[in-house]
C-alpha cells in the first residue's frame, strides 16, 4: 500500500493503516507523518469529555451529523480504556455512530488507551494529524471518560466540551477542581431527565467564582433526540471566534505543540534508557543495588541518564 | 514492540441475540486483543466500512437469525470490492446448521464457530490465521 500518496488522496484504507502503524511506533509511518506534517493544522479539533455513560458518543454522533449537513468533513477518534492486565480492550463507542459508518465524509476510529493515563492514548496526537492531513475539517476526540484525569485532552484540542448529566449532585462539587480548567463549553446532556435545570444552575454557580475572559456557556441537550445540538455547535463556533479575536488561538496551539514535544522527548529518553534491550540490564543492575541500599535511586537515575548520553556521543546518532 | 490484534465484532441483519457476541468480545479482550464492538442490526455495508476504518485483522460475525447464507457471503463480497479481503480474516458464529458450513467456507468465511465451541479455540484460530504480513514492528 502506498501510504504517502494514499493519505494525500484521502483514501480511507491508507488513513486507517497509517493510524495502525503509528500506534505500533512504526518508523516508516512516523517518517511519512514528519514529511506531511506541514499539510496539517487546518482542521479544528474538539475534545468531548465527561463521566462514563454521560452520552459522549451519542453526542459526538449528533454533532458530526449536523456538521455533515453543512458539508463539512468530520473525523472522530474515540478512546476507551485498555485492560492493564491483558492489554486487551472492548472499544464500544461505535455502537452510537453506526449511521455514520458508510458516510464517505466521515472517518471513525476507535483506540485503546494502551496504558496511557489522561483520557487519550499516546498515538491520539498522531491520529489527529493523519485525519487533518487527509482533509477532515472537524476532528472530534472522545476521551476515555474516567472523569478525573482527563487533562491531556486540553493539550490535544482547540475546544473542549464537557458533557454533564442531571443527578450528579455532590459529584459536581467533587469534580469541580478538575472540570473548571478543562471545559470551554458545558453540555448538560440527558436533559429529558429530571434535574437538568438544577445541574445547569449548579454549573453556572461554579463558573461565577472564576474570572476568565471566556465564560463557558452551559447548554442543555438531549443527544438521543438531537435536541440542542445546533446551539452546542454555535457554542463551539463562538469559542473558536473568541480564540481568534482575542489572539489566543496561536498561543494555545503553541502550548499544545510544546506539550507534545516534551512528551515525545520523555518517550525517547525512556526508550533509550529503559526499553533499549542493550540497556535493560543496566537498569536491572542499578535496581538490585538500590534494593540492597548500595546506591540510592536518585543517583542511579542520574548515572543511567549520563551513561545513555555518552553512548549517543560515541556512535553519532545512535537511534532514530 | 508486539502488534495488538484488532477484531471487529458485528451482528449483521435484524437479529437481537447479542449474548454470544458479548461472550466472544470479552473472551478476545481477555486474550489481549482490541475488540471493536459495533452492536446490533448492522448492514453488511456498515460492517465493511467500519472494518476498513478500524483497520482490523479480523471481522467476527455473530448471527442467530437464520439469514447467514446471504449476510455472511455478502460481507466477503464487499470486502473484496474494497480490496480489503486479502488483509482481513472473516469468521462467523451463532446458530448455523452444520450442513450450511461447507458452502459458507467456499464463499470465503474462514471458519464458523457454533454453540459448544470453547472460546479458546476461537482465540487460537484468530492468532494462527490473521493475515498480518503487511503489518510490522
Ligand atoms: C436467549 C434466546 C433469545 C433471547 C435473546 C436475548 C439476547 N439479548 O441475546 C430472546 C428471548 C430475546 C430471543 C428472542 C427471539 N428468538 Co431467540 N433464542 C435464544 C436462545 C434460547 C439462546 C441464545 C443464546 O443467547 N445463547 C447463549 C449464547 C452464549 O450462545 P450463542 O449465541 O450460540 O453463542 C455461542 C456460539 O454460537 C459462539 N458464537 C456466537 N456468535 C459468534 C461469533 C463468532 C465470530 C464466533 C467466533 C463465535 C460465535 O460463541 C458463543 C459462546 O459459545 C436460542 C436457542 C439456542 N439454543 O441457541 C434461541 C433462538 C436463537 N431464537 C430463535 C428465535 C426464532 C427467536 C425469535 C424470533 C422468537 C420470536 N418469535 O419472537 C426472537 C427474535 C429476537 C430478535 N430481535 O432477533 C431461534 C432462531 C431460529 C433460527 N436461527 O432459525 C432459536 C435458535 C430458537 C429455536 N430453536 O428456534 N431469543
Ligand atoms: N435519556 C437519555 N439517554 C441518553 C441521552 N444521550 C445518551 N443517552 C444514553 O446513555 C447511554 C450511554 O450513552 P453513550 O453515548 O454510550 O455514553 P458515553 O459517555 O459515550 O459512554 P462511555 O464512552 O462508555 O463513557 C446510552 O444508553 C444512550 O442511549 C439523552 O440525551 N437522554
Ligand atoms: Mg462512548
Amino acid at each position: 500500500m502506498d501510504l504517502l500518496n494514499g493519505l494525500l488522496n484521502k483514501e480511507k484504507r491508507a488513513i486507517a493503516r497509517m493510524i495502525t502503524l503509528v500506534e505500533a511506533n512504526d518508523e516508516e509511518a512516523l517518517r511519512i507523518l514528519s514529511d506531511l506534517y506541514k499539510f496539517s493544522g487546518k482542521a479544528y479539533v474538539i475534545g468531548i469529555t465527561g463521566p462514563p455513560g454521560a452520552g459522549k458518543s451519542t453526542l459526538t454522533d449528533k454533532l458530526a451529523s449536523n456538521l455533515r449537513k453543512e458539508g463539512k468533513k468530520v473525523g472522530i477518534i474515540a478512546v476507551d480504556p485498555t485492560s492493564p492486565f491483558t492489554g486487551g480492550a472492548i472499544l464500544g463507542d461505535r455502537i452510537r455512530m453506526n449511521k455514520l459508518a458508510t458516510d464517505p465524509g466521515v472517518f471513525i476510529r476507535s483506540m485503546g488507551a494502551r496504558g496511557h493515563l489522561g483520557g487519550i492514548s499516546k498515538a491520539t496526537h498522531a491520529a489527529v494529524k493523519i485525519l487533518d492531513i487527509a482533509g477532515f475539517d472537524y476532528i472530534f476526540i472522545e476521551t476515555v471518560g474516567v472523569g478525573q484525569s482527563e487533562i491531556d485532552i486540553v493539550k490535544a484540542t482547540d475546544t473542549v466540551v464537557m458533557v454533564m448529566v442531571p443527578g450528579l449532585g455532590d459529584d459536581i462539587q467533587a469534580l469541580k477542581a478538575g472540570i473548571m480548567e478543562i471545559a470551554d463549553i458545558f453540555a448538560v446532556n440527558k436533559s429529558d431527565r429530571d434535574g437538568a435545570d438544577r445541574t445547569k444552575v449548579e454549573i453556572e454557580m461554579m463558573l461565577d467564582f472564576s474570572c476568565t475572559n471566556w465564560r463557558p456557556p452551559v447548554t442543555k441537550v438531549v443527544a438521543t433526540y438531537n435536541e440542542g445540538i445546533e446551539e452546542l455547535i454555535d457554542n463551539v463556533f463562538e469559542h473558536k471566534n473568541f480564540l481568534i479575536s482575542s489572539g489566543t488561538f496561536l498561543e494555545k496551539r503553541i502550548l499544545n505543540s510544546e506539550a507534545e514535544i516534551i512528551g515525545l522527548i520523555k518517550d525517547r529518553i525512556i526508550d533509550r534508557i529503559v526499553n533499549d534491550s542493550s540497556n535493560e540490564n543496566d537498569v536491572r543492575i542499578y535496581a538490585e543495588q538500590a534494593a540492597k541500599r548500595k546506591i540510592d535511586p536518585y543517583t542511579a537515575s542520574v548515572e543511567l541518564l549520563v551513561k545513555s548520553m555518552k553512548e549517543v556521543d560515541n556512535s553519532g546518532c545512535k537511534k532514530g | 514492540m508486539g502488534k495488538t490484534i484488532r477484531v471487529l465484532i458485528a451482528k449483521p441483519g435484524l437479529d437481537g441475540h447479542d449474548r454470544g457476541a458479548k461472550v466472544i468480545a470479552r473472551a478476545l479482550r481477555d486474550a489481549g486483543m482490541e475488540v471493536i464492538y459495533t452492536g446490533l442490526r448492522l448492514t453488511p455495508e456498515q460492517i465493511v466500512q467500519s472494518a476498513i476504518q478500524e483497520d482490523v485483522d479480523a471481522v467476527a460475525l455473530s448471527i442467530l437469525s437464520g439469514a447467514h447464507n446471504y449476510l455472511l457471503p455478502r460481507v466477503v463480497e464487499l470486502l473484496k470490492e474494497e480490496n480489503a479481503y486479502d488483509d482481513i480474516l472473516v469468521l462467523g458464529g451463532g446458530v448455523i446448521p452444520e450442513e450450511d458450513i461447507p458452502q459458507l467456507k467456499e464463499k470465503g468465511i474462514a471458519e464458523i464457530f457454533t454453540h459448544g465451541t470453547s472460546t479458546q479455540v476461537t482465540i487460537d484460530f484468530i492468532r494462527n490465521n490473521v493475515k498480518n504480513s503487511v503489518r510490522c514492528s
